[in-house]
Protein backbone atom coordinates (compact mmCIF):
# COMPACT_ATOMS: atom_id res chain seq x y z
CA UNK A 1 0.00 0.00 0.00
CA UNK A 2 2.48 2.41 1.17
CA UNK A 3 4.58 1.56 -2.20
CA UNK A 4 1.38 2.36 -4.76
CA UNK A 5 0.97 5.22 -2.76
CA UNK A 6 4.73 6.32 -3.24
CA UNK A 7 4.06 5.66 -6.72
CA UNK A 8 0.87 7.54 -7.18
CA UNK A 9 2.82 10.63 -5.65
CA UNK A 10 6.13 10.15 -8.14
CA UNK A 11 3.43 9.91 -10.62
CA UNK A 12 2.00 13.64 -9.25
CA UNK A 13 5.42 14.86 -9.35
CA UNK A 14 6.71 13.96 -12.82
CA UNK A 15 3.06 15.50 -13.76
CA UNK A 16 3.79 18.80 -12.70
CA UNK A 17 7.09 19.32 -13.23
CA UNK A 18 8.66 17.11 -15.75
CA UNK A 19 12.72 16.20 -15.08
CA UNK A 20 15.10 15.02 -17.85
CA UNK A 21 18.07 14.13 -15.75
CA UNK A 22 21.40 15.36 -17.55
CA UNK A 23 24.88 15.03 -16.88
CA UNK A 24 25.87 18.76 -16.09
CA UNK A 25 27.71 21.19 -13.63
CA UNK A 26 24.61 23.06 -13.04
CA UNK A 27 21.41 20.92 -11.86
CA UNK A 28 17.67 21.74 -14.04
CA UNK A 29 16.48 25.07 -13.02
CA UNK A 30 12.25 25.10 -14.26
CA UNK A 31 11.62 28.40 -15.66
CA UNK A 32 7.45 28.81 -15.74
CA UNK A 33 6.60 31.52 -18.28
CA UNK A 34 3.28 33.16 -18.72
CA UNK A 35 2.97 34.61 -22.04
CA UNK A 36 0.67 36.60 -24.33
CA UNK A 37 -0.89 34.50 -27.10
CA UNK A 38 1.04 36.23 -30.00
CA UNK A 39 4.35 35.48 -28.48
CA UNK A 40 3.98 31.58 -29.20
CA UNK A 41 6.05 30.73 -32.11
CA UNK A 42 8.60 33.42 -31.16
CA UNK A 43 9.02 32.42 -27.46
CA UNK A 44 9.68 28.87 -28.43
CA UNK A 45 12.57 30.05 -30.83
CA UNK A 46 14.20 32.25 -27.83
CA UNK A 47 13.89 29.75 -24.71
CA UNK A 48 15.91 27.21 -27.47
CA UNK A 49 18.44 30.06 -27.85
CA UNK A 50 18.26 31.09 -24.37
CA UNK A 51 19.49 27.09 -23.71
CA UNK A 52 22.33 27.54 -25.80
CA UNK A 53 23.57 30.03 -23.61
CA UNK A 54 22.53 28.27 -20.11
CA UNK A 55 21.63 24.78 -20.53
CA UNK A 56 19.98 23.81 -17.09
CA UNK A 57 17.45 26.24 -18.14
CA UNK A 58 14.12 24.24 -18.43
CA UNK A 59 11.30 25.95 -20.05
CA UNK A 60 7.46 25.38 -19.59
CA UNK A 61 5.54 28.05 -21.69
CA UNK A 62 1.73 29.13 -20.81
CA UNK A 63 0.69 30.73 -24.04
CA UNK A 64 -2.95 32.13 -23.58
CA UNK A 65 -5.31 35.88 -23.72
CA UNK A 66 -3.08 37.92 -21.44
CA UNK A 67 -6.29 38.42 -18.97
CA UNK A 68 -6.36 34.69 -18.97
CA UNK A 69 -2.81 34.09 -17.72
CA UNK A 70 -3.46 37.41 -14.94
CA UNK A 71 -6.75 35.89 -13.37
CA UNK A 72 -4.82 31.98 -13.68
CA UNK A 73 -1.93 34.83 -11.27
CA UNK A 74 -4.31 36.21 -9.47
CA UNK A 75 -6.02 32.56 -8.47
CA UNK A 76 -2.80 31.19 -7.26
CA UNK A 77 -0.96 29.85 -10.14
CA UNK A 78 3.26 29.43 -9.71
CA UNK A 79 5.42 31.18 -12.43
CA UNK A 80 8.64 33.20 -12.88
CA UNK A 81 7.98 35.13 -16.10
CA UNK A 82 4.95 37.38 -17.10
CA UNK A 83 4.96 39.05 -20.97
CA UNK A 84 2.03 40.00 -21.34
CA UNK A 85 0.39 42.15 -24.55
CA UNK A 86 -0.47 45.22 -22.49
CA UNK A 87 0.28 47.68 -20.02
CA UNK A 88 -3.22 47.07 -18.42
CA UNK A 89 -2.46 43.62 -17.43
CA UNK A 90 0.90 43.93 -16.61
CA UNK A 91 -0.20 47.02 -14.26
CA UNK A 92 -3.23 45.21 -12.78
CA UNK A 93 -0.30 42.00 -11.84
CA UNK A 94 1.32 44.62 -10.00
CA UNK A 95 -1.52 46.10 -8.47
CA UNK A 96 -1.88 42.78 -7.54
CA UNK A 97 1.52 42.80 -5.54
CA UNK A 98 2.48 39.65 -7.86
CA UNK A 99 5.29 42.26 -9.87
CA UNK A 100 7.54 44.35 -8.71
CA UNK A 101 6.89 47.12 -10.39
CA UNK A 102 10.46 48.50 -10.82
CA UNK A 103 11.05 45.26 -12.30
CA UNK A 104 8.98 45.66 -15.33
CA UNK A 105 10.75 46.29 -18.38
CA UNK A 106 8.68 46.96 -22.06
CA UNK A 107 10.79 44.54 -23.94
CA UNK A 108 8.66 44.68 -27.67
CA UNK A 109 5.80 46.07 -29.64
CA UNK A 110 3.59 44.77 -31.73
CA UNK A 111 1.25 47.04 -34.32
CA UNK A 112 -2.55 45.82 -35.78
CA UNK A 113 -2.67 44.38 -39.16
CA UNK A 114 -6.29 43.74 -41.18
CA UNK A 115 -5.90 40.16 -42.34
CA UNK A 116 -8.10 38.63 -45.00
CA UNK A 117 -9.19 35.04 -45.86
CA UNK A 118 -7.83 32.80 -48.98
CA UNK A 119 -10.91 33.36 -50.83
CA UNK A 120 -12.20 36.22 -49.53
CA UNK A 121 -13.72 38.74 -52.70
CA UNK A 122 -10.80 40.70 -54.19
CA UNK A 123 -12.74 43.43 -53.67
CA UNK A 124 -11.55 43.63 -50.39
CA UNK A 125 -8.27 45.21 -50.00
CA UNK A 126 -7.91 47.36 -47.21
CA UNK A 127 -8.80 48.63 -43.75
CA UNK A 128 -11.36 51.10 -45.29
CA UNK A 129 -13.36 48.25 -46.99
CA UNK A 130 -14.02 46.27 -43.91
CA UNK A 131 -17.33 48.48 -43.61
CA UNK A 132 -18.78 46.81 -46.26
CA UNK A 133 -22.26 44.71 -46.06
CA UNK A 134 -21.74 41.27 -45.56
CA UNK A 135 -18.27 41.09 -44.55
CA UNK A 136 -17.51 38.87 -42.30
CA UNK A 137 -14.94 40.12 -39.25
CA UNK A 138 -13.75 38.30 -36.50
CA UNK A 139 -12.14 40.39 -33.77
CA UNK A 140 -10.38 39.35 -30.58
CA UNK A 141 -12.91 39.95 -27.45
CA UNK A 142 -12.68 43.22 -25.68
CA UNK A 143 -11.11 41.43 -22.49
CA UNK A 144 -8.45 40.15 -24.96
CA UNK A 145 -5.73 43.05 -25.67
CA UNK A 146 -5.46 42.78 -29.47
CA UNK A 147 -9.59 43.24 -29.31
CA UNK A 148 -9.35 46.18 -26.96
CA UNK A 149 -6.69 48.26 -29.36
CA UNK A 150 -8.83 46.92 -32.11
CA UNK A 151 -11.72 48.85 -30.51
CA UNK A 152 -9.31 51.99 -30.11
CA UNK A 153 -7.95 51.70 -33.80
CA UNK A 154 -11.97 51.60 -34.48
CA UNK A 155 -12.45 54.87 -32.73
CA UNK A 156 -9.50 56.67 -34.09
CA UNK A 157 -11.13 55.81 -37.58
CA UNK A 158 -14.19 58.05 -36.67
CA UNK A 159 -12.24 60.35 -35.40
CA UNK A 160 -10.16 61.04 -38.84
CA UNK A 161 -11.93 62.40 -42.21
CA UNK A 162 -10.02 59.88 -43.70
CA UNK A 163 -13.14 57.18 -42.47
CA UNK A 164 -16.91 57.38 -42.78
CA UNK A 165 -18.32 58.90 -39.73
CA UNK A 166 -19.75 55.87 -38.61
CA UNK A 167 -17.00 53.67 -40.14
CA UNK A 168 -16.34 51.87 -35.99
CA UNK A 169 -20.54 51.31 -36.17
CA UNK A 170 -21.09 49.47 -39.89
CA UNK A 171 -17.50 47.40 -39.27
CA UNK A 172 -18.97 46.28 -35.75
CA UNK A 173 -22.51 45.28 -37.57
CA UNK A 174 -20.53 42.84 -39.71
CA UNK A 175 -18.73 41.15 -36.58
CA UNK A 176 -19.55 37.62 -36.40
CA UNK A 177 -17.26 36.79 -33.65
CA UNK A 178 -15.43 37.65 -30.48
CA UNK A 179 -12.42 35.25 -30.32
CA UNK A 180 -10.72 34.61 -26.71
CA UNK A 181 -7.60 35.23 -28.21
CA UNK A 182 -5.49 36.54 -30.96
CA UNK A 183 -4.72 33.50 -32.38
CA UNK A 184 -8.10 31.76 -33.12
CA UNK A 185 -8.95 35.11 -35.30
CA UNK A 186 -6.28 33.82 -37.15
CA UNK A 187 -7.22 30.79 -37.29
CA UNK A 188 -11.15 31.51 -38.56
CA UNK A 189 -9.56 33.94 -41.18
CA UNK A 190 -7.10 31.30 -42.46
CA UNK A 191 -9.94 28.80 -42.83
CA UNK A 192 -11.93 31.39 -44.68
CA UNK A 193 -14.60 30.76 -42.02
CA UNK A 194 -14.49 34.72 -41.56
CA UNK A 195 -13.44 37.14 -44.41
CA UNK A 196 -11.22 39.58 -42.20
CA UNK A 197 -9.83 39.86 -38.96
CA UNK A 198 -7.68 42.13 -37.31
CA UNK A 199 -4.33 40.42 -35.74
CA UNK A 200 -0.63 41.49 -35.12
CA UNK A 201 1.62 41.79 -38.04
CA UNK A 202 3.51 38.98 -35.91
CA UNK A 203 0.68 37.02 -36.08
CA UNK A 204 0.20 37.61 -39.96
CA UNK A 205 4.22 36.65 -40.33
CA UNK A 206 3.61 33.49 -38.67
CA UNK A 207 3.45 29.94 -40.39
CA UNK A 208 0.23 29.62 -39.56
CA UNK A 209 -0.91 32.27 -41.54
CA UNK A 210 -0.46 30.47 -44.78
CA UNK A 211 -2.32 31.90 -48.06
CA UNK A 212 -4.18 34.87 -46.20
CA UNK A 213 -3.64 38.76 -47.63
CA UNK A 214 -2.60 41.38 -45.66
CA UNK A 215 -3.22 44.95 -45.64
CA UNK A 216 -1.10 48.23 -43.32
CA UNK A 217 -3.39 50.26 -41.45
CA UNK A 218 -2.52 53.22 -41.52
CA UNK A 219 -0.16 54.84 -38.58
CA UNK A 220 -2.22 57.67 -38.15
CA UNK A 221 -5.38 55.31 -36.92
CA UNK A 222 -3.13 52.67 -35.69
CA UNK A 223 -2.31 51.26 -32.10
CA UNK A 224 1.13 50.13 -31.02
CA UNK A 225 1.14 47.17 -28.59
CA UNK A 226 3.39 47.46 -26.13
CA UNK A 227 4.44 44.56 -24.37
CA UNK A 228 6.06 44.79 -21.23
CA UNK A 229 7.41 42.04 -19.06
CA UNK A 230 8.65 40.97 -15.45
CA UNK A 231 9.50 38.60 -13.18
CA UNK A 232 7.16 37.34 -10.44
CA UNK A 233 8.22 38.27 -6.79
CA UNK A 234 7.93 34.91 -5.75
CA UNK A 235 10.03 33.25 -9.02
CA UNK A 236 12.24 30.89 -7.28
CA UNK A 237 13.98 29.84 -10.12
CA UNK A 238 17.20 31.56 -8.35
CA UNK A 239 18.23 34.26 -10.99
CA UNK A 240 17.99 32.15 -14.05
CA UNK A 241 13.99 34.04 -14.84
CA UNK A 242 16.09 37.50 -14.66
CA UNK A 243 18.47 36.25 -16.56
CA UNK A 244 16.00 35.35 -19.62
CA UNK A 245 14.08 38.90 -19.24
CA UNK A 246 17.59 40.72 -19.48
CA UNK A 247 18.78 38.27 -22.72
CA UNK A 248 14.87 39.20 -24.45
CA UNK A 249 16.29 42.34 -24.59
CA UNK A 250 19.82 42.29 -26.03
CA UNK A 251 19.97 43.00 -29.84
CA UNK A 252 20.05 39.42 -30.96
CA UNK A 253 16.88 38.89 -29.57
CA UNK A 254 15.54 42.15 -30.48
CA UNK A 255 16.23 40.65 -33.93
CA UNK A 256 14.77 37.57 -33.76
CA UNK A 257 11.40 39.38 -32.44
CA UNK A 258 11.78 41.55 -35.87
CA UNK A 259 12.27 38.43 -37.84
CA UNK A 260 9.08 37.25 -36.60
CA UNK A 261 6.98 40.20 -37.36
CA UNK A 262 7.42 42.44 -34.49
CA UNK A 263 8.82 45.90 -33.68
CA UNK A 264 11.83 46.01 -31.49
CA UNK A 265 11.51 47.79 -28.13
CA UNK A 266 13.04 51.33 -29.20
CA UNK A 267 11.89 50.89 -32.54
CA UNK A 268 9.14 52.30 -34.54
CA UNK A 269 6.42 55.01 -33.94
CA UNK A 270 5.64 54.68 -29.95
CA UNK A 271 2.29 55.38 -29.02
CA UNK A 272 2.19 54.98 -25.64
CA UNK B 1 -22.71 -21.12 32.24
CA UNK B 2 -23.20 -19.02 35.06
CA UNK B 3 -25.56 -16.20 34.38
CA UNK B 4 -22.69 -13.32 35.07
CA UNK B 5 -21.07 -14.88 31.97
CA UNK B 6 -24.31 -14.97 29.93
CA UNK B 7 -24.36 -11.22 30.74
CA UNK B 8 -20.90 -10.60 29.84
CA UNK B 9 -21.17 -12.22 26.75
CA UNK B 10 -24.09 -10.33 25.82
CA UNK B 11 -22.14 -6.87 26.77
CA UNK B 12 -19.09 -7.60 24.72
CA UNK B 13 -20.20 -7.43 20.78
CA UNK B 14 -19.30 -10.49 18.86
CA UNK B 15 -15.63 -10.44 17.30
CA UNK B 16 -17.30 -10.57 14.11
CA UNK B 17 -19.19 -7.95 14.58
CA UNK B 18 -16.01 -5.43 15.37
CA UNK B 19 -14.41 -6.98 12.43
CA UNK B 20 -17.55 -6.11 10.11
CA UNK B 21 -17.01 -2.39 12.24
CA UNK B 22 -14.07 -1.91 11.23
CA UNK B 23 -14.18 -2.82 7.88
CA UNK B 24 -17.22 -0.68 7.28
CA UNK B 25 -14.41 2.10 8.94
CA UNK B 26 -12.32 1.62 6.63
CA UNK B 27 -13.94 1.24 3.71
CA UNK B 28 -15.54 4.80 4.17
CA UNK B 29 -12.39 6.06 5.21
CA UNK B 30 -11.00 4.69 1.50
CA UNK B 31 -14.06 6.37 -0.02
CA UNK B 32 -13.37 9.82 1.56
CA UNK B 33 -11.08 11.16 -0.48
CA UNK B 34 -12.72 11.79 -3.99
CA UNK B 35 -15.72 12.66 -2.50
CA UNK B 36 -14.05 15.46 -1.01
CA UNK B 37 -12.52 16.65 -3.84
CA UNK B 38 -15.17 16.61 -6.03
CA UNK B 39 -17.75 18.03 -3.75
CA UNK B 40 -15.03 20.79 -2.20
CA UNK B 41 -14.82 22.95 -5.91
CA UNK B 42 -18.85 22.46 -6.00
CA UNK B 43 -19.02 23.92 -2.22
CA UNK B 44 -16.31 26.56 -3.47
CA UNK B 45 -17.76 28.10 -6.13
CA UNK B 46 -21.42 28.26 -4.14
CA UNK B 47 -19.47 30.06 -1.22
CA UNK B 48 -18.23 32.25 -3.71
CA UNK B 49 -21.19 33.51 -6.11
CA UNK B 50 -22.71 36.11 -3.77
CA UNK B 51 -26.10 36.15 -4.32
CA UNK B 52 -26.35 40.07 -4.92
CA UNK B 53 -24.30 38.77 -7.71
CA UNK B 54 -26.90 36.28 -8.43
CA UNK B 55 -29.74 38.76 -9.04
CA UNK B 56 -27.58 41.26 -11.23
CA UNK B 57 -26.53 38.46 -13.54
CA UNK B 58 -30.36 37.83 -13.99
CA UNK B 59 -30.98 40.99 -14.76
CA UNK B 60 -27.46 42.15 -16.65
CA UNK B 61 -28.05 42.10 -20.27
CA UNK B 62 -24.86 40.13 -21.40
CA UNK B 63 -26.00 37.40 -19.06
CA UNK B 64 -29.80 37.51 -19.39
CA UNK B 65 -29.09 37.32 -23.45
CA UNK B 66 -26.44 34.56 -22.49
CA UNK B 67 -28.87 32.39 -20.52
CA UNK B 68 -31.82 33.11 -23.26
CA UNK B 69 -30.08 31.97 -25.50
CA UNK B 70 -29.01 28.56 -23.95
CA UNK B 71 -32.48 27.86 -23.28
CA UNK B 72 -33.68 28.85 -27.05
CA UNK B 73 -30.80 26.52 -28.60
CA UNK B 74 -31.17 23.81 -26.17
CA UNK B 75 -34.81 23.29 -26.35
CA UNK B 76 -34.67 23.38 -29.90
CA UNK B 77 -31.82 20.43 -29.59
CA UNK B 78 -34.00 18.51 -27.75
CA UNK B 79 -36.99 18.61 -29.80
CA UNK B 80 -34.48 17.84 -32.85
CA UNK B 81 -32.66 15.29 -30.68
CA UNK B 82 -36.22 13.96 -29.55
CA UNK B 83 -37.84 13.89 -33.53
CA UNK B 84 -34.39 12.75 -35.06
CA UNK B 85 -32.86 10.38 -32.52
CA UNK B 86 -35.92 8.29 -32.00
CA UNK B 87 -35.84 6.25 -35.24
CA UNK B 88 -32.29 5.83 -35.01
CA UNK B 89 -32.95 4.37 -31.58
CA UNK B 90 -35.63 1.82 -32.50
CA UNK B 91 -33.46 0.72 -35.79
CA UNK B 92 -30.55 -0.09 -33.38
CA UNK B 93 -32.69 -1.81 -31.43
CA UNK B 94 -34.88 -3.75 -33.30
CA UNK B 95 -33.37 -3.93 -37.21
CA UNK B 96 -30.49 -6.82 -37.89
CA UNK B 97 -28.34 -5.47 -40.51
CA UNK B 98 -24.34 -5.74 -41.98
CA UNK B 99 -22.57 -3.33 -40.13
CA UNK B 100 -25.00 -2.62 -36.93
CA UNK B 101 -21.84 -3.10 -34.24
CA UNK B 102 -20.22 -0.67 -35.99
CA UNK B 103 -22.96 1.76 -36.73
CA UNK B 104 -23.25 1.36 -32.82
CA UNK B 105 -20.37 2.09 -32.06
CA UNK B 106 -19.84 5.30 -34.64
CA UNK B 107 -23.01 6.45 -32.82
CA UNK B 108 -21.59 6.33 -29.70
CA UNK B 109 -18.06 7.87 -30.80
CA UNK B 110 -19.64 11.89 -30.19
CA UNK B 111 -20.06 11.48 -26.39
CA UNK B 112 -16.20 10.14 -25.94
CA UNK B 113 -14.74 12.64 -28.82
CA UNK B 114 -12.88 15.86 -26.67
CA UNK B 115 -15.70 18.63 -27.72
CA UNK B 116 -13.22 20.86 -29.08
CA UNK B 117 -12.68 17.70 -31.87
CA UNK B 118 -16.37 17.85 -32.51
CA UNK B 119 -15.74 21.51 -33.19
CA UNK B 120 -13.05 20.91 -35.46
CA UNK B 121 -14.76 18.59 -37.59
CA UNK B 122 -18.27 20.54 -37.75
CA UNK B 123 -16.05 23.65 -38.97
CA UNK B 124 -14.15 21.19 -41.45
CA UNK B 125 -17.44 19.68 -43.16
CA UNK B 126 -20.55 22.44 -42.52
CA UNK B 127 -18.10 25.38 -42.39
CA UNK B 128 -17.87 28.10 -45.49
CA UNK B 129 -15.11 25.91 -47.07
CA UNK B 130 -16.14 22.71 -45.84
CA UNK B 131 -17.09 19.62 -47.59
CA UNK B 132 -21.32 20.05 -47.27
CA UNK B 133 -20.80 24.02 -46.50
CA UNK B 134 -19.11 24.94 -49.65
CA UNK B 135 -22.38 23.83 -51.11
CA UNK B 136 -24.80 25.56 -48.85
CA UNK B 137 -22.67 28.35 -49.07
CA UNK B 138 -23.20 28.15 -53.06
CA UNK B 139 -26.57 28.63 -52.25
CA UNK B 140 -26.17 31.24 -49.63
CA UNK B 141 -26.65 29.41 -46.56
CA UNK B 142 -23.98 29.81 -44.47
CA UNK B 143 -24.07 28.24 -40.75
CA UNK B 144 -20.94 29.12 -38.60
CA UNK B 145 -21.31 31.69 -36.12
CA UNK B 146 -25.26 31.91 -36.38
CA UNK B 147 -27.54 30.11 -34.10
CA UNK B 148 -28.08 27.22 -36.36
CA UNK B 149 -24.41 26.55 -35.64
CA UNK B 150 -24.82 26.64 -31.57
CA UNK B 151 -27.50 24.26 -32.11
CA UNK B 152 -25.81 22.06 -34.39
CA UNK B 153 -22.59 21.67 -32.20
CA UNK B 154 -24.99 20.47 -29.20
CA UNK B 155 -26.67 18.18 -31.39
CA UNK B 156 -23.46 16.89 -32.34
CA UNK B 157 -22.51 16.14 -28.96
CA UNK B 158 -25.67 15.35 -26.65
CA UNK B 159 -28.17 13.59 -29.17
CA UNK B 160 -26.35 10.26 -28.98
CA UNK B 161 -26.85 9.76 -24.92
CA UNK B 162 -30.84 9.69 -26.03
CA UNK B 163 -30.18 7.27 -28.72
CA UNK B 164 -28.29 5.14 -26.69
CA UNK B 165 -30.69 5.45 -23.72
CA UNK B 166 -33.88 4.86 -25.61
CA UNK B 167 -32.09 1.72 -27.49
CA UNK B 168 -31.96 0.42 -24.51
CA UNK B 169 -35.62 1.45 -23.65
CA UNK B 170 -36.42 -0.40 -26.60
CA UNK B 171 -34.49 -3.45 -26.35
CA UNK B 172 -36.50 -3.91 -22.89
CA UNK B 173 -40.03 -4.14 -24.13
CA UNK B 174 -41.16 -7.57 -23.74
CA UNK B 175 -41.87 -8.67 -27.44
CA UNK B 176 -44.73 -10.97 -26.41
CA UNK B 177 -46.59 -7.67 -26.08
CA UNK B 178 -46.25 -6.42 -29.18
CA UNK B 179 -47.25 -9.36 -30.62
CA UNK B 180 -50.25 -10.24 -29.09
CA UNK B 181 -51.16 -6.25 -29.76
CA UNK B 182 -50.42 -7.16 -33.67
CA UNK B 183 -52.51 -10.29 -32.91
CA UNK B 184 -55.30 -8.06 -32.02
CA UNK B 185 -55.22 -6.38 -35.47
CA UNK B 186 -53.25 -3.78 -34.82
CA UNK B 187 -51.16 -1.89 -37.41
CA UNK B 188 -47.11 -1.75 -37.01
CA UNK B 189 -47.59 1.65 -36.14
CA UNK B 190 -50.11 1.20 -33.81
CA UNK B 191 -48.08 -1.18 -32.12
CA UNK B 192 -45.29 1.24 -31.83
CA UNK B 193 -47.74 3.70 -30.74
CA UNK B 194 -49.89 2.46 -28.49
CA UNK B 195 -47.54 -0.55 -26.85
CA UNK B 196 -43.86 0.17 -27.42
CA UNK B 197 -43.58 4.10 -27.02
CA UNK B 198 -45.57 3.68 -24.10
CA UNK B 199 -42.98 1.12 -22.39
CA UNK B 200 -40.27 3.22 -23.50
CA UNK B 201 -41.44 6.47 -22.41
CA UNK B 202 -39.59 6.92 -19.29
CA UNK B 203 -36.27 6.24 -21.20
CA UNK B 204 -37.20 8.29 -23.80
CA UNK B 205 -37.57 10.93 -21.41
CA UNK B 206 -34.32 10.36 -19.03
CA UNK B 207 -32.73 9.99 -22.26
CA UNK B 208 -33.83 13.50 -23.55
CA UNK B 209 -33.36 15.05 -20.16
CA UNK B 210 -30.11 13.96 -20.12
CA UNK B 211 -29.31 15.37 -23.76
CA UNK B 212 -30.48 18.77 -22.85
CA UNK B 213 -28.06 18.82 -19.62
CA UNK B 214 -24.97 17.73 -21.81
CA UNK B 215 -26.07 20.52 -24.41
CA UNK B 216 -26.06 22.73 -21.88
CA UNK B 217 -22.76 22.26 -20.77
CA UNK B 218 -21.63 22.25 -24.60
CA UNK B 219 -19.26 24.60 -24.95
CA UNK B 220 -15.79 23.59 -26.73
CA UNK B 221 -17.58 22.46 -29.93
CA UNK B 222 -19.60 25.97 -29.69
CA UNK B 223 -16.94 28.48 -29.15
CA UNK B 224 -14.62 26.79 -32.32
CA UNK B 225 -18.15 25.85 -34.51
CA UNK B 226 -19.96 28.87 -33.67
CA UNK B 227 -17.57 31.33 -32.28
CA UNK B 228 -18.54 33.99 -29.55
CA UNK B 229 -20.89 36.86 -30.31
CA UNK B 230 -23.08 37.98 -27.44
CA UNK B 231 -27.06 37.85 -27.77
CA UNK B 232 -26.53 35.26 -31.06
CA UNK B 233 -23.65 32.25 -30.29
CA UNK B 234 -22.86 33.39 -26.55
CA UNK B 235 -23.88 30.81 -24.21
CA UNK B 236 -23.89 30.45 -20.53
CA UNK B 237 -20.56 28.44 -20.73
CA UNK B 238 -18.97 30.93 -23.13
CA UNK B 239 -20.44 33.97 -21.25
CA UNK B 240 -18.86 32.01 -18.04
CA UNK B 241 -15.41 31.84 -19.80
CA UNK B 242 -14.98 34.92 -20.93
CA UNK B 243 -16.08 36.50 -17.76
CA UNK B 244 -13.67 34.83 -16.08
CA UNK B 245 -11.60 37.02 -17.25
CA UNK B 246 -13.71 40.20 -17.46
CA UNK B 247 -16.18 39.91 -14.97
CA UNK B 248 -15.21 37.19 -12.30
CA UNK B 249 -18.67 37.70 -10.27
CA UNK B 250 -21.07 37.76 -13.15
CA UNK B 251 -18.86 34.00 -14.58
CA UNK B 252 -19.91 32.79 -10.89
CA UNK B 253 -23.37 34.08 -11.02
CA UNK B 254 -23.75 32.57 -13.78
CA UNK B 255 -21.69 29.14 -13.12
CA UNK B 256 -24.01 29.02 -10.03
CA UNK B 257 -27.02 29.15 -12.13
CA UNK B 258 -26.15 25.96 -14.29
CA UNK B 259 -24.49 23.63 -11.45
CA UNK B 260 -28.22 24.03 -9.75
CA UNK B 261 -29.83 23.48 -12.84
CA UNK B 262 -27.61 20.74 -13.78
CA UNK B 263 -27.97 19.07 -10.43
CA UNK B 264 -31.88 18.86 -10.60
CA UNK B 265 -31.25 17.38 -14.16
CA UNK B 266 -29.54 14.87 -12.99
CA UNK B 267 -31.57 14.47 -10.30
CA UNK B 268 -34.79 14.29 -12.22
CA UNK B 269 -33.02 11.72 -14.60
CA UNK B 270 -32.26 9.40 -11.57
CA UNK B 271 -35.93 9.47 -10.32
CA UNK B 272 -37.24 8.56 -13.34
CA UNK B 273 -34.88 6.04 -14.60
CA UNK B 274 -34.54 4.26 -11.07
CA UNK B 275 -38.28 4.00 -11.54
CA UNK B 276 -37.58 2.21 -15.13
CA UNK B 277 -35.23 -0.07 -13.81
CA UNK B 278 -37.97 -1.35 -10.95
CA UNK B 279 -41.07 -1.44 -13.63
CA UNK B 280 -38.57 -2.80 -16.35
Amino acid sequence: MPKIFGAIVILFLGMTSSSEPRAQENPPQEITVFAAASLHDVFARLGEDFRAKYPQARFTFNFAGSQQLLQQLQQGARADIFASADLRHMDAAVASGLIDSASVQIFLRNRLVVVFSPSSSNALRDLHDLDQPGVKIVLADKAVPAGLYALQMLDRCDQTADFNPSFKTSVLANVVSYEENVRTVLSKVVLGEADAGIVYTSDAASVAAKGIRTATIPASVNVIATYPIGPLKESKSGGLAGRFVAFLLTDAAQEVFEHFGFIRRDGGDTIR
Amino acid sequence: MTPLDAITRKAKPPRGAIVRLLYRFLVGLAALPLIAFLLLPIAGLLFHAQMAALVSAVVDPQAARAISLSAQTTLLTVVLTVLLGTPVAYVLARKEFAGKGLLDALIELPIVLPPSVAGIALLLTFGRRGILGSLLSAHGVEIPFTESAVVMAQLFVASPLYVKTLAVGFAEVDRQLEQAASIDGASAWQTFRFVTLPLSARAALGGAIMSWARSLGEFGATIIFAGNFPGRTQTMPLAIYIGFEMDLQTALALGAILLVVSFLVLAAVKVLLGKLLVLG
